[in-house]
């Protein structure tokens, strides 16, 4: 079981650094958005896993802080890009 | 157990899948609308299928409740992600 484990692992960060080519190169800002939010969401994932492939219980706890970070991320730079500022 | 490790690997599986078709939307798609629709659909369900294997791995312990939890706030913040992306892009300057 652990190798599929490491087999997904490896599957989602090769993902993940094609998400990172589209956030580099994308043509506007809510491009860079929208794959940063992609890329947040797959290292949720993957700490997720990293908890289970490697039995450390307070993993999970990063992961919930992790996506909790990734959310207001994703809110603070779209309402930047709405309104000009962060008021 | 061995059935339950069948079930848990074709989560898995499905989930990556769906990673890698919101992958694919990300750079097939040519608007941010699209992109949109291709990635926060497939990203909640990938998320969901693989945190669901997770949870029939682990069995019913305190890990697996985290994990619950994980899936239900994944669930609820990416629509709400995925609006105020929209709407950013609706009122852009």
């Amino acid at each position: 079981m652990n190798s599929i484990i490491i087999g997904v692992l490896v599957f989602l960060s090769t993902l993940a650094f094609f998400g990172l080519y589209i956030a580099y190169k994308g043509p506007d800002a809510v491009h860079r958005v929208i794959a940063i939010n992609v890329i947040f969401t797959k290292s949720t994932i993957m700490i997720a896993l990293l908890a289970v492939l490697t039995g450390q219980n307070s993993f999970v706890d990063v992961a919930l802080v992790y996506a909790l970070m990734g959310f207001v991320a994703t809110v603070a730079v779209s309402k930047y890009l709405e309104k000009g500022k962060l008021k | 157990m061995i059935i339950l490790h069948i079930i848990s690997t074709a989560m898995l599986l499905i989930g990556c899948f769906f990673f890698l078709v919101g992958t694919v939307g990300l750079f097939r798609m040519p608007d941010a609308y699209c992109k949109m629709h291709a990635t926060t659909k497939c990203d909640t369900l990938g998320a969901g299928f693989i945190i669901t294997g997770l949870i029939l791995l682990t069995g019913f312990s305190n890990v697996s409740i985290k994990l619950l939890l994980i899936i239900v706030f994944v669930w609820l913040t990416n629509p709400t992600s995925a609006h105020i992306i929209a709407k950013a892009q609706y009122r852009k300057k």
